[in-house]
């Protein structure tokens, strides 16, 4: 067994009936992967990493995974990992959310984490459909493509997961794809170890629903289509807008620094012994 | 030196919160909303005295989660809202039940459905707090009918929510909500207070989700070793997700049984002079309170009436209602709605006895006298057959 294979054997539920649910070809084993790498490379134990996620495809990914792991409810796998960290704050909480989740059912729970700046980790599973579902389009599915629930073609147009990120608030906003796996492993890194809010958002296919319905090929195809289309963000830099329309701009995206929630709250529990308010 | 009990002038919200502190709630999160906010108010101020987290979050969605997962993380916690934001809570609500998560959901009743009456009272959401979320799932509803009990209830609803790892949702009307009165707060140590019963076994040994005499498994929290998987998926005894039917049959049977065999315990309910009672009333919340001075004053008339405080709405205390069935010829059901407890006590009562309703949806509290016109009426009627 190979060393890289041997690494992502020692963090899997070994007790869990695999297989797992994902097809074939999937991209999400290879996000999976990052994960794995990452937390071990920065020497986490598994005791201290609790993995959340919604619902979907993405939403399965912490049953195969030896952490404390919990699969909440469509969208609010945030709001979950809110009261995880603030109840334990020694704990280090990821959390895992397709583009769907995110930014439909999930989208305001999004921008209000951001804007909270609690320290938690997102990772964004970016496959511009509702896969588990049967392919219908999602708040990133490009304006003129089909879905199934849009099989004309989709006239409604999709949000910039980390631009939106960016505004809301967050300190880290990395991207990636799922074709640059060592990119996307120090994404990662550099996501977990930023103390505040953290998003990683990672272009992945899913050639089984939107590949299909738009005609892109195989899992193979639609990564060399990544592979093609992506630029960094230092050569996007010297891009003019329309050299970059269409381009997806990998790397860190913002990195800076916010007050953290839970440095505030400690502050207030200072407040808090020496004054009364209101008598009480 | 003998410690001082502490004697306070409070409303019903405030005392909720001083109860969910002496019962060790350390976590709240919630949205704001009339009548409730002064629960969040109070416990945003006492909270971090103490070393706990209060959290405004965005909606009540996220309040629910939040506090579902501040639980799963070891801390007591809680939540306050109203109708609206209650309806907005039932999908977390749900996962909590099926995921055995302990917390309390206080839904301080307004007039509904929608946006309904903000300030006025009702007791509209009953059946919510029954049925609210979707699928077979049991859950415990108290109800509180003034500031002592809405303080000794939310001890009481922490309790029974660790005991049995479950949602325990605390049903105030506006009017118990927003009513001041004495109140003296009891010594830590003449308190009962029930923590969730935490493995004991190595984590190597631990079953999340196995099926015990109390059908309550021992719960640990996330972060101390005891790595498992909470899912709002149906799940085996190990937590992982299952569509065996042999396992989701088991697993339903034991999530029911952990209540229905400890009815005995969360059941609870007050009498007042029904040993000779012709006409019972049964009421819960503020009308209780109502009902209670009617009950007194119909006395003085010469109609022999009792009362039935129902303090558990949920699960249904059909002992107490068999009880008071058997000894009167009448039941009086009150209620700020168009008849919710009324159809539990119809068909608890079964024929045995006449039951009869008073229904108020007008955003006004059920006063003495109209519970007493309706008792004379019906004493009237039961005279003339």
């Amino acid at each position: 067994m190979r060393e890289i294979t041997k690494l992502i054997h020692k963090y899997l539920r070994h007790d869990k009936k695999f297989p797992h649910v994902w097809c074939p070809g999937c991209g999400n084993g290879i996000i999976l992967g990052a994960l794995i790498r990452a937390i071990d490379r920065l020497g986490f134990t598994k005791d201290e990493i609790v993995l959340v996620s919604g619902i979907g495809c993405s939403g399965r990914l912490p049953v195969y995974v030896d952490f404390n792991t919990l699969h909440t409810t469509h969208g609010r796998a945030l709001a979950f990992a809110t009261g995880i960290k603030l109840a334990k704050p020694e704990l280090t909480v990821i959390v895992i959310m397709g583009d769907g989740d995110a930014m439909a059912i999930g989208g305001n729970h999004f921008i209000h984490a951001a804007r909270r700046n609690v320290d938690l980790t997102a990772i964004i599973f970016n496959n511009s459909i509702y896969g588990m579902t049967g392919g219908q389009y999602s708040p990133t599915t490009p304006y003129g493509m089909r879905a199934s629930t849009a099989p004309y073609m989709n006239i409604e147009h999709d949000f910039k997961i980390s631009e939106l990120a960016v505004t809301a608030g967050a300190v880290f906003v990395g991207r990636g794809t799922v074709y640059h796996a060592r990119l996307l492993d120090s994404l990662i890194e550099k996501a977990l170890l930023k103390k505040g809010f953290g998003i990683v958002e990672v272009i992945t296919h899913c050639h089984v629903q939107y590949g299909r319905q738009n005609k892109l090929g195989s899992a193979v195809d639609m990564m060399k289509w990544q592979r093609d289309n992506a630029i960094s963000v230092e050569k996007a830099e010297k891009l003019s807008p329309e050299e970059k329309r269409g381009k997806i701009i990998i790397g860190v995206l913002v990195d800076r620094e916010l007050p953290v929630y839970q440095d505030e709250y400690e502050r207030i529990k200072e407040r808090a012994k020496v004054s009364t308010v209101r008598g009480r | 030196m003998e410690k001082k009990k502490r004697e306070l002038l409070l409303q019903g919200n405030e005392a909720v919160a001083e109860g969910a502190l002496a019962a060790g709630c350390r976590f709240f999160a919630g949205y704001p909303i009339t009548p409730s906010t002064e629960i969040a108010e109070y416990l945003s101020q006492k909270l971090p005295q103490v070393g706990g987290v209060f959290v405004q979050m965005e909606d009540e969605l996220a309040s629910m989660a939040a506090v579902i997962g501040a639980s799963l993380a070891g801390a007591k916690s809680m939540t306050a809202t109203s109708g609206p934001g209650f309806s907005l809570m039932q999908e977390n609500i749900g996962f909590a039940c099926e995921a055995e998560v302990p917390c309390l959901v206080v839904d301080v009743m307004r007039g509904g459905p929608s946006t309904g009456l903000p300030t006025s009272p009702a007791q509209g959401d009953v059946m919510q707090a029954r049925w609210g979320t979707h699928g077979d799932h049991p859950i415990i509803v108290l109800c509180a009918s003034s500031v002592p009990e809405c303080f000794h209830m939310t001890v009481r609803a922490f309790n029974l929510s660790e005991r049995f790892r479950t949602p325990v949702i605390l049903l105030l009307d506006e009017v118990v909500a927003h009513m001041r009165e004495k109140i003296t707060l009891p010594l830590p140590e003449e308190l009962e207070i029930i923590d969730r019963v935490r493995p004991t076994v190595p984590p190597e040994w631990y079953i999340p989700y196995e099926d015990n005499a109390s059908g309550v498994p021992p719960m640990a929290p996330f972060g101390e070793g005891y790595r498992y998987h909470v899912t709002g998926l149906i799940h085996d005894i190990r937590g992982f997700p299952t569509s065996r039917s042999d396992e989701i049959g088991p697993f339903f049977q034991r999530l029911f049984r952990k209540i229905s065999q400890n009815f005995a315990e969360i059941h609870m309910s007050e009498t007042f002079e029904i040993e000779d009672a012709e006409i019972t009333v049964v009421a819960y919340g503020s009308v209780a309170r109502s009902a209670k001075r009617a009950v007194l004053e119909a006395r003085q008339r010469g109609i022999k009436a009792g009362l039935l405080k129902l303090m558990t709405l949920w699960p249904f205390d059909r002992p107490a209602v068999e009880r008071v069935a058997r000894g009167s010829r009448v039941l009086l059901v009150p209620e700020m709605n168009m008849g919710q407890i009324s159809r539990e006590v119809k068909r608890v009562n079964n024929g045995v006895c006449t039951v009869v309703t008073l229904n108020k949806v007008d955003g006004t509290l059920i006063t003495p006298d109209e519970i007493l016109k309706r008792i004379t009426e019906v004493y009237q009627d039961e005279r003339d057959n």
